[in-house]
């Protein structure tokens, strides 16, 4: 298999050199990021460092990171002309436009897709650490998966 | 060795059904399952996933059928009448408003209310290793409680021992759906499902425009009917009580369909949640003095608009997204490894996981 994905030339060759991360190298640990409740209901996951990436990332970095996910969440979420608009015009069908049209919500999610991605690319994979996308447990947790140190370097 | 076997294989896996080859030959474009297949939770699946219904469905279909054949009714019998004695408008405006109420009443119970999807064990033993800081070998369930402050306001989080995470404020768990459901407001058996984060600005809008559609039809009918009598004194002409129990029905429903109304209202001004009223959690009455709403913006328009027209939130359930393949028996597995040697230049066995996401 390790042949295989490195014949690839192409950007694909990156995203598949992450899934055999996650399918080969030996998972050393996992560090959940929880959720922060202080200013209420909204989606925002706790910025300290945890101790166990101490030895592995930059705090700056990773702070960093999790602030503009902060941010991207807070984007989502927000209360403002916009969403009050899509709600209206929303109301005024029975809501039936869900169906069709893609919401600001999703849009955003989309975006954080993106950069998560872009992250674990340029920053967290060459770490040896990969990233799990929050919606995908449920905006319950930020999951960083911390991988053994013997498998990086491995297409870099 | 081995390359002499997947030859063999291959060459087999054409076209001959013998027993021993037959598991490899399926094996190789294995069916991969939704999540909703899976679904720990007590709900009903459809259409592949799109729709979710909880497994009681409750007295929904009562509820369908009640507003159904109260407004085929008044289309039968009053509009006729009221379209030559009044206008033709009313048979149109109680035709918006029925599909209003009938739309709003399937998107609530259609919908994922808010569903939370259950931690994964490492997550739930991560969360128990958080809370214990001394290694004890018996087992001790985690404590119930946390405390967290919101807007200066203490929130106790509880533990859910079912979906084992600490349950986001606002969260609660239905025992009949058996799922924590974001922002509960209540499980409502009329609509069959429980009425939560997601699902809530419809819930509002099916019985606020049903309060509409059956004011304005009890008010179809007393016109019909002082109209009819006039008539009847006047022209002595015959009367048909047949459809009366059906109208004593609407002006029962009538008080208490506007009085929820009404209630829902209010909660929805103060950004509260049924259970949170039920429960007095921010009642002043507990004596403390700054025990009030943390959730609210201190504005009744403020407070409608974010809990109607705020952004819509996704479902975090993911139904028809994909179960990865490392769910799939471990035999089974390695006969995947193999048959990908055969396709080196079929990427699509390697890419398959990642393109099944669609929220």
């Amino acid at each position: 298999m390790n042949e295989t994905t490195v014949q690839l030339n192409d950007k694909t060759a990156r995203t598949h050199i992450l899934q055999d991360l996650q399918h080969q190298a030996a998972i050393a640990s996992k560090v959940y990021v929880q959720r922060d409740y202080n200013s209420g209901t909204i989606c925002k996951f706790q910025t300290k460092f945890p101790s166990e990436l101490e030895s592995r990332v930059d705090k700056q970095q990773f702070e960093e990171t999790m602030q503009t996910l902060n941010n991207l969440y807070a984007e989502a979420e927000k209360i403002g002309g916009k969403s009050y608009l899509e709600g209206c015009l929303a109301c005024m069908t029975a809501y039936t436009i869900f169906l069709c049209m893609e919401t600001h919500y999703e849009k955003v999610l989309k975006k954080i897709a993106r950069f998560i991605k872009e992250q674990n690319e340029k920053i967290y994979a060459p770490l040896g650490l990969l990233l799990t996308d929050p919606i995908e447990r449920g905006l319950r947790v930020v999951e960083i998966t911390i991988f053994e140190d013997r498998s990086i370097g491995f297409g870099r | 060795m081995k390359n002499c076997e997947y030859q063999q294989i291959d060459a087999r896996a054409l076209g001959t059904p013998a027993s021993s080859f037959q598991p490899c030959t399926e094996m190789k474009v294995p069916r991969l399952r939704r999540k909703w297949e899976v679904f720990p939770g007590k709900n009903r699946f459809y259409c592949d996933g799109r729709i979710i219904l909880a497994r009681q469905s409750g007295i929904l279909p009562l509820t369908l059928g009640l507003i159904v054949v109260t407004s085929v009714l008044f289309f039968a019998f009053d509009c006729p009448f009221l379209v030559t004695h009044l206008t033709v408008c009313i048979p149109v405006i109680g035709g918006v408003l029925f599909l209003f109420v009938v739309i709003s009443l399937l998107q609530t119970s259609l919908t994922d209310p808010g569903i939370l999807p259950r931690a994964l064990p490492d997550e739930a033993a991560d969360i128990e290793k958080q809370i214990y800081t001394s290694g004890s070998s018996m087992y001790r369930p985690p404590p119930r409680t946390k405390e967290i402050l919101i807007n200066q306001q203490v929130v106790k989080l509880k533990y859910c021992f079912t979906c084992k995470m600490f349950r986001p404020p606002r969260t609660s768990h239905c025992s009949l759906c058996d799922n924590c459901v974001e922002r509960f407001d209540h499980h409502c058996p009329w609509v069959g499902n429980c009425v939560g984060k997601r699902n809530y600005r419809f819930f509002y809008s099916f019985i606020v425009s049903l309060s509409f559609h059956t004011s304005f039809i009890f008010g179809c009918v007393v016109t019909h009917l002082t109209l009819r009598t006039y008539e009847v004194i006047l022209l002595h002409q015959k009367e048909s009580p047949a459809r009366y129990p059906f109208h004593i029905i609407c002006f029962f429903s009538i008080w208490s369909v506007l009085g929820l109304s009404g209630f829902h209202t209010y909660l929805v001004a103060s950004n509260l949640t049924t259970n949170e009223d039920i429960k007095g959690s921010w009642s002043s009455k507990r004596g403390a003095e700054d025990s009030g709403n943390p959730y609210t913006y201190n504005s009744i328009f403020i407070n409608c608009c974010a809990t109607l027209c705020g952004p819509m939130p996704p479902s975090l359930i993911d139904r028809r997204g994909f179960l990865p393949p490392d769910d799939i028996p471990p035999v089974a597995a390695a006969d995947l490894e193999l048959s990908s040697f055969l396709a080196k230049n079929d990427t699509n066995m390697v890419g398959m996981p990642s393109s099944g996401h669609t929220s």
